[in-house]
């Protein structure tokens, strides 16, 4: 006889203003047991689990179609809280504790134990004076229970990451009738010894009958404690697996998968690369970019190439274009043609022909109240005091000129919109794409660097952003640096791919090499490491 | 090493209490240079710190449920002034007239404080320059309220209260109260609206009488939730019962109720009672611990027959807590003997004598010192330091937030509009068209000279800081007149002191927050939320 399902969503389907994130995918999982949930970054494991706790995202955006049982019984959930009364929990990425309050005060935060007193008998349960010795002997009990050896009077504040985690953990295993606990990447911040240990108490809350629902990347430890594996790409659902039927290379081929061939029609290719022609050079390269910390990148970036820089969200892969533009406080060398960049000095790539399109359009990107023609000539008017003219010894705009630069611009790039005057922020994405490409092309670069061409774009846009990037590079020979977190498109226009996982480089993959060989480079793994 | 690590401590010692010592050097410096004799301006800081505490102390509650310091003070400052026009032009005096402008102005005080805080929670993160507006936006309803509907909508027919032509009140009310004739056609002349002192001059006496009938009241509600079997009799009942028995039949004796007329006592005689209490009270408990020691002595080898590994983790914590408890016990003893000898010393004796405590607006402070201390101990209290923390995690973990604000606001407006009355009968006038204006700002400037902070302030912030904001507030225009001949220099000095205390707070405030980075505001899973909203937002 099969044991009941604790969770069982159906066919959920969800759309964010007509496109479609998760289509027809369904997760079972069985109580007791520890469920990995795999995919890339956008493969749609998010939106699951923001639609299981009923986040307020999902229900001003229009819902979802699908059903969601717990323990065999339909549930409608529509806010967090009800998640919480049908006992679910849910162990943060980053963490939700109070640096100020105690432990027991974290694990209890919103279900203190009160003891009546005379005004709240007659004014209410908020009156109730807090009692806090049997609360401190709950946490006792709750962090007992996953072996943690830490005060429950000691402050969260200084404690290093690996406690704050148990924390949590422990405030989601106090929760009354919790039968369902979801742990979001939570190694992903941790040392190897802590990341060890946690797999540890996940086996021991899973043995006492809670299921875990576990969302990571790292392949190693998903083959290490979990009993099965749901596996989603592009909103659908690709596997179920269980874990003893399966192996790390089946795994990492199921989440990249080939969708489409190429992305970009293919034109000629009269470009020699060789390597003593060298644009771009990298050495022991570190960015504090916060999220996505660079640790440590040695490259060569031959003339005249297109190299993409690949990995998952929060590996590092985004730091290494802000670094080299100076958004983010660097170290190490950076030569470019030849010549070290003065890295303590804003604007310095700008001065060495390195143009640069930013992952954030919206924020750092654009100048949203401002029209076409002033986002495409920023750049160049601020550095190289082109499209000025003199009066005396005052410069100013020279407008015929921007005029009939922006109007080149537009038909070039093909940008949709009524005019040069248009203000940026009324354009779609995909024209505001193009037009953070057009500055960076008026800046006449001999590197572009692009982070993120094609996110949150129409897949015709894209195709056309693509494909410019290709002619730019063919017909101008200007060197592209693309950072992307969609495999795809690296592969339809790189001729090497760097995996960026931990704040350096993985591996170096060719863009036909196996979807095995990239799906384990973005779980962290080496391919010697599997073999062995 | 302990030598380094002393200097350590004392440089973040500095460094977290700059504004404090700051202060104190500039309060030192202005009283040496205004040569004042220490008595009057210890006399008159004493007498500021009845009228202002209340004020002070309200601040409080917002600043634990995050709202930052409550420039919306004003509001319920008006609350009150409008509650006592009405107690004066009834013609109330003294304590009923108190009570019906507290009658009167509480609920308005309620209901400004719920717009108040339905309108913070529209404007979050920026709820103090909100609240600073607002003042000045209220103030332009209570002027249209002063100047033109009472008298202009509302017939109101009194001379001493309103302008000449009826429509409108004059920018000065008296609580010294107002000539009336008397209605029994004898011709004579009766005063009507007397407030001034109502609180600071209520004798002794009729404040015990009070006390203990409350205590009987009380200890008649708690009679019937025992019989209604919600609770049981303890030992603090009997304690309050025999001490409500006391204090009323010592009051039967003429010689005590002869003696307890007077209204105010000298801060000699104050210090006295108050540190005998305290001695009686450590007494009591370390006779208490020691009870219990020796009951747990013979306890203990049941508890170690039960599980050794219980004992291991518990026990040596409760003998340590118990151990420091006695220690504590004997400490505070030992500082209270101190202290009665430091005041046989003949200047403090003399300054001490000059000092009058109006009793019972200092137990009203008390009051809501120890109301802060117990709300921080309630569900609600806690509510409001989880808000205050994080409104993120205090959404996610099923506190509604928004409520909790609006509650914090209330509180504070309420206690606001308790403050300025409390304030008003101290002063014995209402400048009714400027008195709220720079409540806030007075209020605020002196919680920051405590060393509170836009996230932290403690009763204790509060209570340091009156005095030393007050003292300096006492001397600057005497120091101003010696140090340039010009006393308008010291006033204007110290309204520039009062802008600029708050100035610098919130400047370093926002330098703190700079550099330490807020906790994350992302919702469920963190960094992969932000590529679906970005998606979303795009497309």
């Amino acid at each position: 006889m099969e044991q009941p399902l604790i969770l069982s969503m159906e066919n959920i389907s969800k759309e964010y203003f007509g496109n479609r994130v998760l289509n027809q995918v369904s997760l079972q999982v069985r109580p007791g047991e520890i469920h990995a949930l795999m995919g890339e970054n956008g493969a749609g494991k998010s939106t699951l689990m923001n639609i299981l706790f009923g986040m307020p995202v999902i229900h001003s955006t229009g819902g979802f179609d699908g059903t969601i049982k717990i323990a065999g019984e339909e549930v409608k959930i529509s806010n967090p809280n009800e998640a919480m009364h049908l006992g679910i929990g849910m162990v943060h990425q980053e963490f939700m504790l109070i640096p100020d309050f105690t432990v027991t005060e974290n694990i209890k935060v919103g279900r203190e134990t009160g003891q009546p007193t005379l005004l709240s008998e007659s004014l209410g349960k908020s009156l109730e004076i807090m009692d806090w010795e049997s609360m401190s002997a709950d946490a006792r009990r709750a962090l007992d229970l996953i072996g943690m050896n830490i005060d429950d009077y000691a402050r969260i504040a200084g404690m290093p990451i690996g406690y704050k985690q148990f924390v949590e953990i422990a405030r989601e295993i106090d929760k009354k009738g919790i039968r369902l606990l979801v742990f979001d990447e939570p190694t992903a911040v941790l040392t190897e010894s802590e990341a060890a240990n946690l797999l540890d108490i996940m086996r021991r809350i899973a043995n006492r009958g809670i299921a875990i629902i576990f969302i990571t990347h790292r392949l190693d430890e998903v083959m290490q404690v979990s009993d099965q594996v749901t596996i989603l790409r592009d909103g659908e659902l690709v596997a179920i697996k269980e874990i003893k039927d399966t192996s790390v290379v089946e795994i990492a081929e199921l989440m990249i998968g080939r969708k489409v061939d190429k992305l970009v029609d293919q034109c000629e290719d009269t470009r020699t690369l060789s390597d003593d022609a060298i644009a771009l050079e990298l050495k022991d390269y570190e960015v504090d970019m916060p999220g996505e910390a660079v640790r440590g990148i040695d490259i060569k970036i031959r003339e005249g190439e297109i190299i993409g820089f690949g990995g998952l969200a929060g590996q590092g892969k985004i730091g290494i274009g802000n670094g080299i533009m100076g958004l983010y406080e660097s170290r190490g060398e950076v030569k470019v043609f030849g010549q070290t960049l003065d890295l303590e000095k804003l604007g310095e790539a700008l001065r060495h022909d390195i143009a640069f399109v930013s992952e954030d359009r919206r924020g750092a990107g654009l100048l949203l109240g401002e029209s076409i023609e002033r986002n495409v000539i920023f750049s160049a008017l601020q550095i190289h005091n082109r499209f000025t003219s003199r009066i005396g010894f005052i410069r100013v705009l020279n407008r015929s000129e921007s005029k009939a630069h922006t109007q080149e611009m537009i038909e070039l790039l093909d940008i949709r919109c009524t005019g040069s005057q248009q203000k940026t922020g009324s354009l779609s994405g995909g024209n505001q794409q193009k037009v953070c490409l057009a500055r960076a092309l008026t800046m006449n670069p001999r590197i572009l660097i692009v982070a993120e061409p094609t996110r949150g774009i129409d897949i015709g846009a894209k195709k056309l952003v693509l494909e410019h990037l290709l002619r730019l590079n063919r017909e101008q020979n200007i060197t592209i640096v693309i950072i992307s977190s969609e495999l795809v498109e690296l592969r339809s226009l790189c001729d090497r791919i760097a995996i960026i996982t931990e704040g350096k480089i993985n591996t170096i993959l060719k863009p036909d090499d196996s979807d095995a060989d990239f799906g384990l480079a973005m779980s962290g793994l080496k391919k010697e490491m599997v073999t062995k | 090493m302990k030598n380094n690590g002393w200097v350590k401590k004392f440089r973040s010692f500095v460094f977290e209490n700059k504004v404090m010592l700051l202060f104190v050097v500039l309060t030192t410096a202005s009283i040496i240079i205004s040569g004042l004799p220490l008595t009057v301006i210890a006399g008159s800081v004493f007498e500021r710190f009845g009228r202002n505490g209340f004020l002070v102390l309200a601040l409080l509650v917002p600043v634990l449920a995050g709202l930052g310091l409550n420039f919306g003070l004003v509001i319920g400052a008006m609350a009150g002034q409008i509650g006592l026009f009405f107690a004066i032009l009834a013609g109330i005096n003294g304590i009923p007239g108190m009570l019906v402008s507290t009658l009167i102005a509480t609920p308005l005080a309620m209901l400004f404080g719920w717009m108040v805080g339905r309108l913070f929670n529209r404007m979050k993160g920026a709820e103090m320059i909100a609240g600073l507006i607002l003042g000045f936006f209220a103030d332009g309803f209570y002027q249209l309220f002063f100047l033109f509907v009472l008298g202009g909508v509302i017939p109101i027919t009194h001379e001493g209260l309103m302008l000449p032509g009826g429509i409108g009140v004059k920018n000065m009310i008296d609580l010294k109260g107002y000539r009336m004739p008397l209605n029994d056609g004898s011709g004579g002349e009766t005063v009507k609206g007397f407030i001034e002192g109502a609180f600071d001059k209520l004798p002794i006496g009729d404040l015990i009488t009070a006390i203990t009938i409350a205590v009987i009241v009380y200890l008649l509600v708690r009679g019937v939730m025992v019989m209604m079997k919600k609770s049981t009799f303890g030992l603090r009942d009997l304690a309050l019962g025999i001490a409500a028995a006391v204090s009323f039949s010592l009051l039967q004796i003429p010689a005590i109720k002869q003696l307890l007329k007077i209204n105010n006592l000298n801060f000699l005689t104050t210090l006295t009672i108050v540190l005998i209490v305290i001695a009686v009270w450590q007494m009591a408990r370390l006779v208490y611990a020691f009870i219990l020691h020796k009951r747990e002595g013979t306890e203990k080898t049941d508890v170690e027959a039960k599980s050794p590994s219980d004992v291991l983790s518990q026990s040596p914590d409760q003998k340590f807590l118990q151990k420091s408890d006695s220690r504590r016990s004997l400490l505070i003893l030992l500082l209270c003997a101190v202290i009665y000898g430091l005041t046989y010393i003949p200047p403090i004796r003399t300054i001490m004598r000059f000092i009058r405590i109006p009793v019972f607006t200092y137990m009203l402070i008390a009051g809501v010192c120890y109301f802060t201390r117990w709300l921080l101990r309630t569900r609600i209290g806690q509510n409001m330091r989880t808000v205050g923390h994080s409104q993120v995690i205090a959404n996610a973990s099923g506190i509604n937030v928004d409520r909790t604000r609006v509650i914090a606001m209330m509180i504070s407006t309420v206690l606001a509009c308790w403050g300025q009355l409390i304030f008003l009968q101290s002063l014995g006038t209402v400048a009714t068209y400027t008195q709220h204006v720079q409540v806030a700002q007075f209020s605020i400037a002196a919680l920051l000279v405590g060393g509170a902070t836009v996230q932290k302030a403690t009763t204790k912030n509060a209570i340091i800081g009156i005095f030393l904001f007050h003292s300096l507030f006492v001397v600057a225009p005497e120091a101003g007149k010696q140090l340039f001949n010009d006393s308008q220099i010291g006033e204007h000095f110290r309204v520039f002191i009062s802008y600029g205390v708050i100035a610098l707070a919130l400047a370093m405030h926002a330098w703190k927050a700079k550099i330490k980075p807020n906790l994350g505001i992302s919702a469920v899973t963190g960094k992969n939320d932000k590529d679906n909203s970005k998606i979303a937002e795009s497309s």
